[in-house]
């Protein structure tokens, strides 16, 4: 008894060894060489989008963001309503801010839609609930997609109070007249959702929508920046415009903030 | 051993069908046949030294992937340490303090030379039976 216990405790460490070398090894030659960002790429303690919803009533802001955004991130047009996929899109104002929104509240505000995105919430609900963490939180407050990891189970869909997460029930090259090969099409089964245009930034540029708005729109139109550093643009204007954020009373604490 | 007649004949035919792959390839002439991935012209050396490529290129990948999905981090700057002096000397990277770095990505990096995934990509991983999932998503230039 004492001899087979002996036997077992030496293969058992010997294999223990055996396993803590190796792994270094196939690493090493497995691995290859070391990563970094790209010189010039724009980095933040928390990013957050600042939409001036005065500026950007008009039905050709809207579109002009909307198509960016779709056009650089092969995000298909598919025509069946229940199928259809978005990153950013206009809904009616009552609907973007059931609570705030009555029927005597502003005309204006009321009259026109406005433009919704996923709010890169500070506590995501579609993280909590991802069963294979295909969707996360980076450490900038982006939450973002790994393509690669989802399985398609959509509880993040279910779990989103603000619809931001669609579900490919075709194949999306289907809908794509002119797809880019310089970003990667989804597949069919898998969720996807805006980035906050992780790429983009990663090279110094801003989010396609922002560029777009303040291209048809102005300058101002939106803003997006940095909210852990008190003298960016944005904190600036945070602390100066009065601002909605999209069902607050849920605890998710959106990012995307809509100057009234 | 009344059956042997039967025993030794099937398993004759057994062995036949065990070894067919075998002698039906050399009997087509196909015996040293090795796929031809086509090579880009003009180019003086892939990210990593061909030997590591072929051996570890999947493993490359799975690792570029991550790091750029996951971690945010999008130039790779090879373990072989391509020495330059500008961007021109990096084929399809870029120039660092005198060494290579290349942007961690299939279709804006690996593809910009491999133009053809058919002609390049698809030789090998046809004639290994190998289907990787890349092109779910990802998109070759010259796709035919």
């Amino acid at each position: 008894m004492d001899e087979s216990r002996r036997n077992f405790l030496k293969v058992a460490g010997s294999a223990a060894v055996g396993a803590a070398w190796a792994v270094p090894v196939v690493k090493a030659l497995a691995g290859g060489g070391k990563t970094q960002t790209w010189p010039g790429g724009r980095a933040a303690r928390r990013w957050a989008l600042v939409i001036d919803v005065n500026k950007c009533s008009s039905p050709a802001v809207q579109r002009a963001c909307a198509e960016a955004c779709h056009r650089v991130h092969n995000v298909p047009h598919v025509p069946e309503h229940k199928h259809e996929v978005k990153w950013i899109w206009s809904t009616g104002f009552e609907n973007a801010f059931p609570e705030q929104a009555h029927h005597d509240y502003r005309r204006d505000l009321l009259e026109n839609p406005v433009m919704v995105l996923c709010n890169h919430c500070e506590r995501p609900p579609c993280v909590r609930v991802c069963p294979t963490q295909a969707t996360f939180k980076r450490p900038d407050g982006v939450v973002m997609m790994d393509m690669h990891r989802c399985i398609g189970c959509r509880y993040c869909i279910a779990a989103c109070p603000y619809g931001a997460r669609s579900f490919n029930w075709e194949d999306p090259l289907k809908y794509l007249d002119h797809p880019r090969p310089d970003y990667p099409h989804r597949t069919k089964g898998v969720v996807e959702k805006c980035t906050f245009c992780t790429e983009r930034l990663a090279r110094g540029l801003e989010p396609a929508c922002v560029e777009a708005a303040v291209r048809v729109a102005g300058p101002g139109a939106m803003v997006f920046g940095d909210v852990g550093d008190p003298n960016s643009a944005v904190s600036q204007l945070l602390r100066t415009k009065t601002t909605l954020r999209r069902k607050p009373g849920l605890g998710t604490e959106p990012h995307v903030f809509y100057v009234v | 051993m009344h059956d042997s007649g039967k025993i030794i004949g099937g398993l004759v035919i057994f062995v036949a069908g065990l070894t067919f792959p075998f002698w039906f390839t050399l009997a087509a002439g196909q015996a040293d046949y090795r796929p031809d991935p086509e090579r880009p012209t003009g180019q003086k050396h892939c990210v990593e030294d061909t030997a590591y490529m072929k051996a570890w290129h999947m493993d490359l990948l799975d690792h570029w992937r991550d790091e750029v999905v996951r971690n945010g981090q999008r130039v790779y700057l090879p373990d072989k340490r391509w020495p330059c002096s500008r961007d021109e000397d990096c084929t399809g990277g870029f120039c660092q303090q005198g060494s290579c770095r290349y942007d961690m990505s299939l279709t804006n990096n690996c593809l910009e030379c491999h133009r053809s995934r058919a002609r390049f990509c698809d030789r090998c991983h046809d004639y290994l039976e190998v289907k990787p999932y890349c092109w779910d998503c990802h998109l070759a230039p010259e796709e035919e």
